[in-house]
């Protein structure tokens, strides 16, 4: 499956990615990839959606429709798109201040309406387009261009802000449990309604220099050190937890009630009862 | 009803703009309330599931405006109706459907700004934010209808414009022609022309989104019927792939506006009265053209050498036509709801030919007749060696800053 996946759904042609050395979003793009090979979504019939970001970037290297938008507002574009082509499989890339920032409100919209897209949320922890300023996912204390002495802000969980708006699907991963990864998108993109993966991603370049985390290797290293899997942090205090990340599914929702299947059901039934009146 | 009664239907100016959309194939609205607009709103929440379209309040105008263009690429043509503060919102994504060449229609429904303004006060202070909102050489095009018949009709045309040249036009209405109610005869609204964007006739492989087509409007795919392509703001050469080769990017930019430029002849649309040998002219738009009319009727029954140009396009200005005009009379006349900003464009497009006098009302109040045909009258009156004076006569504007731009 995975060499095949990678062959058939990234544009090859377009790969001289823009990416850095060591950089997480090429294997998050590749998990992507992988899970709708695993799904076998049929291609012509599922559509990128990303927002404006170095993760964002991903969208040109899909072999798919895609579609790069403005900063932040990918899941507008998006829920405009699904709306009007339910059959398709919509699939949204974004970062962290890409979705946590300048789109966290649209997050948390599409989340409430739980409309039948799949936002993967690379997260670094920083911007790393513009050079490494400090996003909304930045742990507090932590150093960035404009974060010189630390961040004082304290950090989003947006996954756990993603589920109490509503979210049918919400799952933590991590660019180091790459399989997991794939299996969290994969279930996010079989599941109806809004499904949220936030995939921890490293950014050696800005992130990792800026606060002496090491190499790319180092970075996901710390991944492996620090991540627990649900069932584990069931049982752990939150001091405990501290500087943890969970990982696994997080929401699962059944018998939500879908947006666009929604939508359509109140066509049907407008035009119903017009032509019970005509 | 009997008779011919049936034929007739009390129209608002908002309905009009919804209806007109419904007829031109509109299928997809997404928008946020905001007075007013929201008429459009409101009344296409109950059409839309009755023709089996899709309806839908986003969390803000920013998202609306996203949400049309993705509706747009997934094959349905879309509208979003907005009001000044919700307009400056939608600038950023109104460009990304320049940039990425994606047919959609913007209603802007002015009133009294800057800011919050005054909500239902009529005004057209966004007639530069219409051209030049979003940043960047981009092209747009912005229409602007006088009645509600008027309404109706470029509702549709702005749809078609849209989908023929894959841009976003904006529907520039005013508060005055949106919450008014006139009569409309059906049969004249149902002789619609519909036009379609092109669809790509070459096999999907060899598909080019942005390529150089006939007429420099590259046919454009559906999202899900199997081309792969890519549709994205940066700077990107025929195939939709981002460059930063400056060569491709000047000839994209090029095609973007010469698209624009061939159909141009089509875009000088409008109304006029009395201008076969009229001396002193009355160029005016949207709202304002109303009182302008009556004033220029009255005009003539004093004896009066006075006539009325009504542009509905107000983007891409019609300077040919204006300077024409210009060669040939004393005094052109512009009342508008703003400090002078169509006006700008008609000085400039007369190039010292005639005399532009500006009337400009910002008060929230609409022009009265009278207050149009007083300058009518001073200007018909004027000395006829006009030319000898300077080309702007210093008025009483109330902000010296305007003045000093007349002058310049
Ligand atoms: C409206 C707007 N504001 C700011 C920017 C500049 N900008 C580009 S990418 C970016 C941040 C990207 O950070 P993130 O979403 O975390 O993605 P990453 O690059 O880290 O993958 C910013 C602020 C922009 N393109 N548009
Ligand atoms: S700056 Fe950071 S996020 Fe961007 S490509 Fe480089 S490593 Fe990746």
């Amino acid at each position: 499956m995975s060499q095949l996946a990678v062959k058939t759904h990234l544009r090859e042609e377009r790969l001289r990615h823009i990416w850095c050395p060591g950089c997480g979003n090429g294997i998050v793009m590749g998990a992507i990839a992988r899970a709708i090979d695993k799904l076998g979504l049929n291609p012509d019939q599922t559509a990128i959606v990303s927002g404006i970001g170095c993760s964002s970037r991903a969208s040109g290297y899909m072999d798919f429709d895609t579609l790069h938008t403005t900063h932040g507002r990918a899941i507008p574009f998006a829920t405009g798109l699904k709306l009007a082509r339910p059959e398709l499989n919509v699939i949204v890339i974004t970062g962290d201040g890409d979705a946590a920032a300048i789109g966290g409100n649209h997050l948390i919209h599409a989340a409430r309406r739980n409309i039948d897209i799949t936002v993967v949320c690379f997260n670094n922890n920083i911007y790393g387009m513009t050079s490494g300023q400090y996003s909304p996912l930045t742990p507090r204390g932590m150093k960035a261009t404009t974060a010189p002495y630390g961040t004082i802000d304290r950090s989003f969980d947006l996954c756990r802000l993603v589920g109490a708006a509503g979210a049918s699907y919400v799952a933590r991963g991590t660019a180091y449990h790459v399989r997991q990864l794939i299996n969290l998108i994969a279930n996010a993109i079989a599941k109806k309604g809004f499904s949220f993966v936030e995939a921890v991603s490293q950014c050696p370049t800005y992130y990792g220099r800026r606060n002496h985390l090491g190499s790319a290797v180092d970075m996901l290293r710390w991944q492996k050190e620090h991540a627990v899997p649900v069932k584990a942090a069931a049982n752990m205090t939150p001091e405990e937890l501290e500087d943890k990340i969970v990982i696994g599914e997080l929401q699962n929702l059944s018998g939500q009630p879908e947006y666009v299947s929604e939508y359509y059901r109140l066509v049907r039934e407008v035009q119903h009862q017009h032509a019970a009146l005509r | 009803m009997s008779g011919k009664d049936r034929f007739y239907r009390l129209m608002q100016g908002d309905e009009a703009c919804a209806e007109g959309a419904l007829a031109a194939g509109m299928r997809f609205f997404a928008g946020y309330p905001i007075t007013p607009a929201s008429e459009i709103a409101e009344y296409l929440s109950q059409r839309l599931p009755e023709e089996g379209g899709v309806f839908i309040q986003m969390e803000d105008e920013i998202a609306s405006m996203g949400a049309i263009i993705g509706a747009s690429l997934g094959g349905m043509k879309s509208m979003t109706a907005t009001s000044g503060p919700g307009f400056s919102l939608m600038q950023e994504n109104l460009g990304y459907a320049s940039m990425a060449e994606v047919p959609c229609v913007v209603v802007d429904v002015q009133r009294l700004g800057p800011s919050t303004g005054s909500p239902t006060a009529p005004a057209q202070g966004d007639v530069m934010q219409a051209r030049w909102g979003t940043h960047g050489d981009h092209a747009v095009v912005v229409l602007s209808p006088s009645s509600v018949k008027e309404v109706y009709q470029l509702t549709v045309k702005a749809f078609n414009i849209a989908e023929e040249l894959r841009l976003p036009v904006v529907l520039l209405m005013d508060e005055v022609v949106a919450h008014m109610r006139e009569r409309v005869d059906m049969r004249e609204l149902a002789q619609v022309e519909v036009v379609d964007r092109k669809r790509p006739a070459t096999p999907k492989d060899s598909y080019l989104p942005y390529g150089p087509d006939r007429d420099d409007v590259p046919a454009l795919a559906r999202f899900g019927d199997g081309y792969h392509f890519h549709v994205t703001g940066l700077f990107h050469d025929s195939t939709g792939f981002p460059t930063g080769n400056p060569k491709e990017i000047e000839r994209q930019i090029a095609r973007q506006h010469r698209k624009l430029e061939r159909y141009r002849p089509y875009l000088c649309i409008g109304d006029e009265e009395a201008l076969e040998d009229a001396e002193v002219v009355v160029l005016a738009y949207g709202g304002s053209a109303r009182p302008a009319l009556a004033a220029v009727r009255q005009g003539r029954r004093e004896g009066l050498r006075v006539g009325l140009i009504r542009p509905t396009v107000l983007w891409p200005f019609p300077e040919e036509t204006i300077y024409a005009l210009a060669t040939r009379v004393q005094s052109i006349i512009v009342p508008e709801m703003n400090l002078g900003q169509l006006a700008l464009e008609v000085e400039r497009s007369v190039k010292g030919e005639c005399r532009v006098t500006r009337l400009p009302k910002v008060n929230g109040e609409l022009f009265t007749p009278e207050e149009i045909l007083a300058v009518i009258r001073k200007e018909a009156l004027s000395c006829p060696s006009w030319r000898l004076r300077p080309i702007y006569e210093k008025k009483d504007y109330a902000i010296s800053g305007v003045q000093a731009v007349a002058t310049a």
